[in-house]
């Protein structure tokens, strides 16, 4: 089970993680048709902290005991024992954002359209991990743990 | 009845405690054997999803808490629809109401809570009278909701608000009955409460403060209420929502203590080896102020069960997450709190409040604040993003002085930190020093 990390130094704050990690969670995977054309605009599941020059991008870090699975009230949030990740099932989820008190990195994000929480989920079904080969600068890294 | 086995761990009650506590020790053991003892027929089901069951935005078979064969893969025998009755400590060996005998390695109470209903005369057991705890309210409210014009809730506490807010949206006339002069009385502070009590009127709930059931008209079912004013309701449902008392029964006549809840020490064991206890009916560790406590809200609940389950398989672990903590959200106002709770002027010695409200956006913010600048408490109203944060900050017993100002921010983060703090907290999630 690895984990991404950031390096702060050499991030640049471009957001440009944000914006593919809402296209690898959209239904096209493409960077136009996804924000032109789609139904549901796309969401991000990580956040890029900033406080200038400081930027660095923060995303679920799919903890060994994951106090948000801890929390859920609806079974909709659990660990997979074989891979690690701590996965979403939206279907199952009712938005009671226990989940968004109890993430010690506020890295579970409401959606703003619907009562339901959104993470990420390590571009679970995809051949790479978008915020991580997208960053212009290498500032995000993928690593064994 | 005769001996139905003995098993290494064995299990009393089935919801959040119970799950955690088989979760906890089947990753540690994998061979012990495994027995839960379930009063209920159904599978393990979420008590807290059913303000969202009964408010129809989810179906009957997503209540359920894990998947059907959850226990199959666990390798748990499951005896359902059975009551455990006396705990034979001494000899390991716990009795159900059938006569039936079950022994144990070691033993969980996860015994949960009962619905508590307030001595209003009149008030039996009349068909139409709920609570919002198990199935049986559930199938209850159900079988009842069609011919219901006008529902009586007492208790303005988190439960109470959220059965308002469904049979609201069901199209009933409601009314809110609290005893307190506001909404949420134990739970959050005033302007919290007055910022719930105004959502809940915008909506059409009518709502009763300083105000309760004198009595209760009706025989076989309740027709109407008369309130300690004198006012008359009338009421074709009545829920009661007024707290949960901890189930302790099974803890009488052993040498286990009682103070409330179920005493238990961090590892979740009571005062006789190899029996623990968690959830609703235990007593555990706050870690913000240091006491044992009775703290019913699932998180707890399944997390003291988790920890249950480490140490019942001989890994160590302590419980010291646990605290007071809410998401809430009545009428799309959403609230989370933690920790302790600060009401009326006075602010008691040796804490520090600090408080923003935002009349335009209607969203609130409140700390509580030791001498040492450590987090003791916060109410988040509105703007809830990212409230983790001061969870773990709080728990990390974190000096926030040097950032105050920064903690009203709506998008605060691990950006706003001193340098230092932040990247001790961020060690693994971060590469420092360009390479």
């Amino acid at each position: 089970m690895g984990r991404i990390k950031a390096k702060p130094e050499v991030c640049m704050g471009c957001h440009l993680c944000e914006v593919w990690c809402a296209v690898a969670h959209s239904k096209s995977k493409h960077i136009i048709k996804a924000f032109l054309y789609e139904e549901e605009k796309p969401l991000p599941r990580l956040v890029v902290e900033e406080k200038l020059p400081l930027t660095f991008a923060l995303q679920c870090r799919h903890c060994a005991e994951p106090d948000c699975v801890t929390a859920c009230i609806s079974g909709a949030l659990s660990k997979d024992p074989e891979t690690g990740r701590v996965l979403h099932n939206p279907n199952q989820c009712v938005g009671c954002y226990s989940c968004v008190l109890t993430c010690p990195y506020g890295s579970i994000f409401i959606n703003p359209r619907k009562r339901e929480v959104i993470k990420c989920d390590l571009c679970a079904g995809l051949d790479t991990l978008y915020c991580v080969s997208h960053c212009p600068n290498g500032a995000l890294v993928y690593e064994d743990c | 009845m005769g001996n139905m086995g003995d098993y290494d761990y064995l299990i009393i009650g089935n919801s959040a405690g119970a799950v955690g506590c088989i979760e906890g020790l089947r990753s540690m053991d994998k061979n012990g054997t495994v027995a839960l003892v379930a009063e209920e027929e159904h599978h393990v089901y979420s008590r807290a999803l059913i303000p969202y069951y009964l408010g129809g935005q989810i179906t009957r078979n997503k209540m359920y808490y894990r998947p059907r064969d959850f226990y199959d893969r666990a390798r748990v025998s499951v005896i359902k629809e059975r009551r455990a009755v006396k705990i034979h400590s001494a000899v390991r060996m716990v009795e159900l109401d059938n006569g039936s005998r079950l022994g144990y390695g070691k033993l969980l109470l996860a015994t949960g809570g009962k619905p508590v209903y307030p001595p209003i005369s009149g008030l039996d057991k009349q068909q139409n009278v709920f609570s919002f705890h198990s199935m049986k309210d559930v199938l209850g409210i159900e079988r009842e909701l069609p011919a219901v014009r006008s529902a009586v809730v007492l208790g303005g506490g988190v439960i109470g608000l959220m059965a308002a807010e469904v049979l609201h949206k069901r199209g009933l006339d409601v009314h809110v009955l609290e005893l307190a002069d506001r909404l949420l009385a134990p739970v959050v502070d005033e302007t919290t409460s007055h910022l719930v009590e105004g959502a809940l009127q915008k909506a059409g709930v009518t709502l009763y403060l300083n105000n309760t059931i004198d009595q209760v008209h009706g025989t076989q079912r309740v027709e109407s209420v008369t309130l300690k004013d004198g006012r008359s309701i009338p009421c074709d449902l009545l829920i009661v929502g007024v707290g949960v008392a901890p189930r302790v029964e099974l803890a009488q006549g052993t040498g286990i203590e009682v103070n409330r809840g179920i005493v238990v020490d961090k590892n979740m064991q009571t005062a006789v080896p190899g029996i623990y206890a968690c959830g609703d009916c235990a007593s555990t560790y706050n870690f913000v102020t240091g006491a044992g406590q009775n703290l019913p809200l699932w998180p707890n609940a399944y997390l003291g069960g988790r920890i249950a389950g480490f140490n019942m398989a001989g890994m160590e672990r302590a419980f010291v997450q646990g605290t007071a903590m809410n998401a809430m959200h009545f009428f799309d106002i959403n609230i989370i709190n933690a920790g302790i709770n600060v009401t009326g002027a006075e602010t008691p010695d040796g804490l520090d409040v600090i408080q923003e409200y935002n009349k335009d956006t209607q969203t609130y913010r409140k700390f509580i604040l030791s001498e040492k600048g450590h987090i003791k408490g916060f109410i988040l109203v509105g703007q809830i993003a990212r409230a983790g944060i001061f969870l773990n900050l709080m728990r990390r017993k974190t000096d926030v002085r040097a950032f105050i100002k920064d903690l009203f921010k709506t998008d605060f983060g691990y950006a706003d930190l001193p340098e230092t703090l932040r990247w001790k907290l961020l060690q693994d999630d971060v590469i420092l020093g360009v390479v």
